[in-house]
């Protein structure tokens, strides 16, 4: 066998390595890059704030970013409380047996579900069976349940954090369990629920499946009064003014895309800072 | 006089490890008990079973009779809540929570329902409770402008004292200590000693510790325990000058642990 000297499979290695790094880069780069060199221009206040018109070949997404503002609120409302009193309960409560496995495997499985998946799901259950329709609360249902495993799983990563001795000494005071985990554990896990949290929503409101047949409205010239109203959403107005109607300017496709990628870019940017500046602040 | 806490034949099991051999102890009121072994001997076991702090680990089993004042407290129904207030416990590292130290101190009478300011009525407010327990561990005057602050901030011996003080502020009358002053340089060591000293009228402090110059200068009584089990027990000055055991002498004079 040939053996070939080490100073060169070194160097042969950092390059390989440095190399596949590079290679992550870049559709992130050329994502930007195209999206903010057709988009940019087409943004403005006028292109937020307006509603479309001819046929959505002009005018603005109003009603579409709306909507996704309105599907995320309505995720946050039920996914976080289950999400949060459900990790909890498994960290802190559940015996590790049984029932804890199967609820953990259970989360494992929900988490590799395709998103396609849960919107046929949310259709058979909350738009049919349920009878709200196409809904933003159907809608809402669907991607809080989609969202889930993340905001689980974060914040049993959040808890597991918690200095053990936080626990022991608030005990130690005569504190019962839940007092505890009130006062003694979830103030210190916040800053972790909420990064996951926040990490979970954007994925929410950039996906397009879900809320295809659960509450996504093709084009409406009104916007939604009630949670049992359609609603009009960004990723799926994206689909839609890209395939289904011929002759849209490419800069209001792009436009669309634009707003729709910041949103979650600012999403995750919250996110980093939260955690970057609860790093700083944390001693222990 | 009666003993404050008396322990009868306490056998404890970590699964199938038999750490605690039928241990069995009477320990008198306002005095210091020092507890000495090497490590790995069951001091720590020993002492987390006065307040049965290991109830929050799983797979432990203990059987015995434990006894504060006239009271058994192993039995299921016992009031953990009312047997914490009371027997109160010092951790090895000072382990302050990431709150400002009046929040620090403020953290156990809140959770026993004492609030805000409650001017006029019999019941001490937390601002009195606060300042009375910083007092009792000599903060109050280094401190009390700078009650806001983090105590994250504090040097270790001080996080210390403010640990001591926020146990003191739930009225306890058992202290536990496992080896508090091993995070601490030999002065801060001595001034926490002389803490303990100030503190034994009013309390009955029990304390592990590795070091026997420790155990010598601050204690009444001396237990030395050996893989598991309570070999000896006396005064302190008896136990460091004529040990009845074999095992004692070895220990103390340093031939082995
Ligand atoms: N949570 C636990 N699970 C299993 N074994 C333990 C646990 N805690 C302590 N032990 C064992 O019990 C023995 C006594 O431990 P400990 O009381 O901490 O000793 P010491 O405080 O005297 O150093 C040791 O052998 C230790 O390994
Ligand atoms: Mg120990």
């Amino acid at each position: 066998m040939i053996r070939i000297n080490p100073r060169i499979t070194e160097k042969l290695a950092f390059a390989f390595l440095f190399f596949s790094t590079l290679l992550i880069l870049v559709p992130v780069f050329l994502i930007l890059v195209l999206i903010f060199k057709d988009g940019l221009p087409a943004l403005s206040w006028e292109f937020l704030a307006s509603y479309p018109r001819l046929g959505m070949r002009a005018g603005g997404i109003f009603p579409a970013l709306l909507g996704t503002v309105y599907l995320a609120a309505g995720t946050l409302v039920f996914s976080l409380p289950i999400g949060i009193l459900g990790a909890i309960y498994l960290s802190e409560y559940a015996k590790d047996h049984g029932f804890k496995r199967v609820v953990e495997v259970a989360i494992i499985n929900l988490a590799g579900v395709p998103s396609v998946v849960y919107g046929l799901f949310g259709l058979g259950l909350f738009v049919i069976f349920l009878k709200f329709g196409a809904s933003l609360l159907a809608g809402s249902l669907t991607l809080g349940i989609m969202s889930l495993p993340v905001i689980i799983t974060s914040t049993r990563e959040a808890l597991g954090t918690v200095p053990k001795s936080f626990r022991e000494v608030s005990l130690a005071l005569g504190a019962t369990k839940w007092q505890t985990i009130r006062r003694a554990v979830l103030p210190n896990a916040l800053p972790g629920i909420l990064t996951g949290t926040i990490l979970a929503l954007s994925r929410a409101a950039g996906e397009t499946a879900p809320i295809l047949f659960t509450v996504a409205a093709f084009y409406l010239p009104k916007l939604p009064q009630s949670i049992f109203d359609q609603a009009m959403a960004l990723p799926y107005h994206l689909y839609v003014i890209s395939t289904q109607v011929p002759n849209v300017k490419l800069s209001i496709q792009y436009g669309t895309a634009l707003v729709l990628i910041l949103l979650v870019l600012a999403m995750n940017i919250v996110a980093i800072v939260i955690r970057a500046r609860f790093r700083k602040r944390k001693l222990w | 006089m009666n003993p404050k806490i008396s322990v009868k034949n306490l056998h404890l099991h970590y699964g199938d490890f038999h750490a605690l051999k039928g241990v069995s102890i009477e320990i008198r009121p306002c005095r210091v008990t020092a507890i000495i072994g090497p490590s790995g001997c069951g001091k720590s076991t020993f002492l987390r079973c006065l307040n049965r702090m290991n109830d929050t680990i799983e797979g432990v089993k203990t059987e015995g009779l434990i006894t504060i004042d006239g009271e058994e407290i192993l039995h299921t129904g016992a009031d953990l809540i009312r047997l914490r207030k009371k027997v109160g416990m010092v951790f090895q590292r000072p382990n302050p929570f990431p709150l400002s130290i009046f929040e620090n101190v403020a953290f156990g009478p809140k959770l026993h329902g004492v609030s805000g300011p409650k001017k006029g009525g019999r019941a001490p407010s937390l601002e009195e409770i606060v300042e009375k327990s910083l007092r009792a561990v000599n903060l109050w005057d280094e401190l009390k402008d700078l009650l806001k602050d983090s105590a994250l901030r504090l040097s270790l011996e001080q996080q210390q004292r403010l640990c001591i003080a926020r146990l003191l502020a739930v009225n306890p009358e058992v202290l536990l200590m496992d080896e508090p002053c091993s995070a601490l340089d030999p002065v801060a060591t001595l001034r926490i000693e002389e803490l303990i000293h100030e503190m034994k009228k009013d309390y009955t402090i029990v304390i592990v510790t590795h070091n026997m110059q420790q155990a010598a200068r601050i204690s009444g009584e001396t237990a030395y325990f050996y893989l598991g089990e309570l070999i000896e027990f006396g005064r302190t000055d008896r136990i460091f000058t004529s040990p009845e055991k074999k095992e004692t002498e070895d220990y103390i004079t340093g031939r082995f642990g």
